[in-house]
């Protein structure tokens, strides 16, 4: 199990898995795990150094398709079980990976206090404003007047605002970014690995088959026309009016990152080895 | 009206024919669909007045319901699986309020490792939650159950659930009597609660109960189940007179009389028992079958009377005792002391594994021929446990469970539902 001494520079094809993923053609789910290997790629880690913890969802089938250490949590949990497992591997890159029913819905409150908790992990929200893989349901970031089975008439309520919600809470790094950007998304997601404490990605992530509309996101996303800020009350300005297509990194806090007691003692395979008298 | 439909569909029609005020749901398969037919029911105006309630999660869901409920309104929700153990902690609070709230449980498997297909896990993980809990053999008993469901829960100011296996029952296409509005609503009066947000009579309700009075309250929810017990037979009679057909009451048998060998079960796979049964009789074997409605307040003296003179007992149960191993079977033997009768356990059909009409009438022949094992699991790839078990005996680390087993079956089942 020792690594050897010097490895070769991994490429983002050593991240994906042999498992063919079961999104639908088109699924912007794709390019997002494209862009997450590619991240991990060019950071130099190795798939035995990143945790990809998830809930349900389509968007959080996203473990099993790398070869990184994957857990499924139950739905809206994820965030909750990648603090633990942060807490106790605090050597490990912790990526988040879920949708935007269980990141907001179901899991809201924990993302409220991963936010203001700062644990150093990277929460990465495929927002495509629908529960897809229960079919086609609103979601708190689903559009009011937007008309379902189970809301026919649009649900009449106003869409969260999960950046400015990241904001309020504490998160340390908050970027949005557009997964038919394959480019910009890896990059925005390597610095959100690389930026400490709790960081929060929003991709917006087409579901093709209940929200064909959302294909003409590709015409509405735009970079963001200036830097990020370290300024929460300018943060909080640009947020608050922005029109939800803005892309790129848009805040980096310099709050320090949450250090938890267990993160003293850095566990090595070896060391588990050697506990478990192998 | 007689109509071919998906069983969701006549569930969802049987709600709205019983005018609930506030619906609220949040999306789990397979019980999705009903609250998605509820929410065109409003939107079209077929139902109103009702609010409908997208809810951000099941502990959302049950606690709307509870809110709504304890304000006088009729509550109906729906969820299955990981959303009913999501709900646990309101379900009791429901119970214990004395909330004649309303639920359909489209029963499903619980996690981990996730599965999305039918057993009765979720339900039976409830069991003793203070709710009344019915299990529906068809689609047109699941529509019946509901509309004798308001009547049960109002009644008696307890919460209901209407289980119906999911998938089996929920997404299949039967043909099913749909009453007329006028009939449900002679059947299911307006709805008078016990307990309403009066003026003339303000109260707080859900305080704490210490010692002096905890025990009590907690007998009185008792006593009310027993009650249910007394009154439901002669509720299903009612609903017979009133709809021209048989559906609830306690349970029911099928050529159980003399048998000396009963099956007993709940849900869908009474179906294709009754089946098994009729062609064992038709090799003359002694078999009959004891079908389970009302699974909680449990029957006793009912089952008891029913099975007395069998000399064996077969439970088919779609849950797991995880330690012990039946649920259902355990019940059973409450109900029989000193009968001498052989209680044999037969787990079959987790996680959706399809119960085969050749698998059953081999482990009935086996409990005849004194060979059944006390317990026993259904079609268990016992070389695959055998494996996997060996390799946790050679190797210290030998990993996540779930994943060992679907090593050992290879990669066509590995892929996650
Ligand atoms: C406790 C619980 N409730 C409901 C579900 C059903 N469920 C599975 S995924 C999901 C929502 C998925 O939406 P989202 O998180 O936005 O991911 P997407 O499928 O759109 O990628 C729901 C409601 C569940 N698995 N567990
Ligand atoms: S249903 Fe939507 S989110 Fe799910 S795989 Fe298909 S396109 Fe993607």
């Amino acid at each position: 199990m020792n690594a050897p001494a010097i490895a070769p520079a991994l490429t983002a094809q050593d991240f994906k898995s042999d498992y063919k993923p079961v999104w639908c053609p088109g699924c912007g789910d794709y390019t997002v795990l494209a862009s997450i290997t590619r991240a991990l790629a060019a950071l130099q880690l190795r798939p035995e150094k990143v945790a990809v913890v998830s809930g349900i969802g389509c968007s959080s089938r996203i473990p099993a398709y790398t070869t990184c250490y994957g857990f499924h949590g139950v739905h809206g949990r994820a965030l909750a079980a990648a603090t633990g497992l942060k807490v106790a591997r605090p050597d490990l890159t912790v990526l988040v990976a879920g949708g935007d029913g269980d990141g907001y819905s179901i899991g809201g409150n924990h993302f409220l206090h991963a936010c203001r908790r700062n644990i150093d992990l990277t929460d990465i929200v495929m927002d495509n404003h629908v529960y897809g893989m229960t079919k086609g349901q609103p979601s708190p970031t689903t559009e009011p007047d937007w008309k379902s089975k189970l809301s026919p008439a649009g649900t009449g309520l106003r869409e969260f605002h999960p950046l400015v919600i990241a904001l309020a809470a504490g998160a340390n790094f908050i970027a949005r970014a557009f997964s038919g950007d394959p480019s910009g998304t890896a990059a925005v997601i390597g610095e959100a690995i690389r930026h400490p404490g709790f960081s929060f990605v929003e991709v917006l992530s087409p579901c093709v088959t209940f929200r064909p509309e959302q294909r003409a996101w590709k015409e509405a996303v735009h970079p963001a026309s200036v830097a990020a800020t370290d300024d929460p009350a300018r943060a909080a300005r640009r947020l608050m009016t922005d029109d939800g297509f803005n892309t790129g990194v848009l805040y980096k806090g310099t709050r320090p990152a949450y250090s938890a007691a267990a993160g003293k003692t850095t566990l090595h395979p070896a060391d588990l080895e050697k506990d478990f008298a192998l | 009206m007689l109509k071919q439909i998906e069983g969701s569909r006549a569930v969802a029609e049987a709600v709205a024919l019983s005018r609930p005020e506030v619906v609220c749901a949040y999306p789990i398969s397979p019980q999705t669909h009903i609250v998605e037919a509820l929410g065109e029911a409003v939107k079209s105006g077929a139902l109103a007045p009702c609010e409908f309630i997208n809810v951000e999660s099941e502990f959302a869901a049950m606690s709307v319901a509870i809110g709504a409920s304890a304000a006088g309104a009729r509550a109906y929700t729906a969820t299955a699986s990981q959303g009913l153990l999501f709900m646990t902690e309101a379900l009791f609070n429901a119970s214990g309020l004395g909330l004649p709230i309303v639920m359909t449980v489209a029963n499903r498997a619980l996690g981990a490792p996730i599965n999305i297909w039918n057993d009765h896990s979720d339900a039976m993980s409830q069991r003793d939650c203070g709710w009344i809990q019915l299990f529906a053999e068809n689609n047109q008993e699941a529509l019946d159950l509901h509309l004798q469901a308001f009547r049960l829960a109002e009644e008696l100011s307890l919460p209901v659930m209407v289980c119906m296996d999911g998938f089996i029952l929920t997404h299949a296409y039967e043909r099913v009597d749909v009453p007329a509005q006028e009939q449900v609503d002679a059947y299911l009066p307006r709805f008078a609660p016990r307990q309403v947000l009066d003026p003339a009579e303000p109260v707080s309700i859900g305080a704490m109960v210490g010692p002096e009075a905890f025990m009590e309250v907690r007998y009185l929810a008792h006593a009310k189940q027993v009650q249910a017990l007394e009154l439901i037979p002669g509720w299903a009679d009612e609903f017979r007179r009133a709809f021209g057909r048989e559906a609830g009451g306690l349970m029911h048998t099928y050529r159980a009389e003399d048998a000396e060998t009963i099956v007993v079960a709940l849900g869908s796979v009474i179906g294709t028992i009754k089946d098994t049964v009729d062609e064992l009789r038709a090799q003359g074997v002694g078999i009959g079958v004891v079908a389970i409605t009302c699974f909680r307040p449990w029957p006793l003296a009912a089952v008891r009377a029913a099975l007395v003179n069998a000399r064996r007992v077969i439970v088919i149960e779609k849950t797991l005792a995880v330690g012990i191993g039946g649920i259902v079977s355990n019940n059973v033997r409450a109900a029989l002391p000193g009968s001498g009768a052989a209680v044999y356990t037969v787990i079959a059909g987790l996680g959706g594994r399809a119960i085969t009409k050749a698998s059953l009438a081999k482990a009935f022949a086996d409990a005849i021929a004194g060979r059944l094992e006390a317990t026993t699991f259904l079609d268990l790839d016992r070389q695959v446990v055998e494996r996997v078990l060996a390799r946790e005996r050679e190797v210290r680390r030998s990993g996540p469970i779930a994943e060992a087993v679907l090593k050992e079956i290879g990669p066509v089942a590995a892929r996650p539902g």
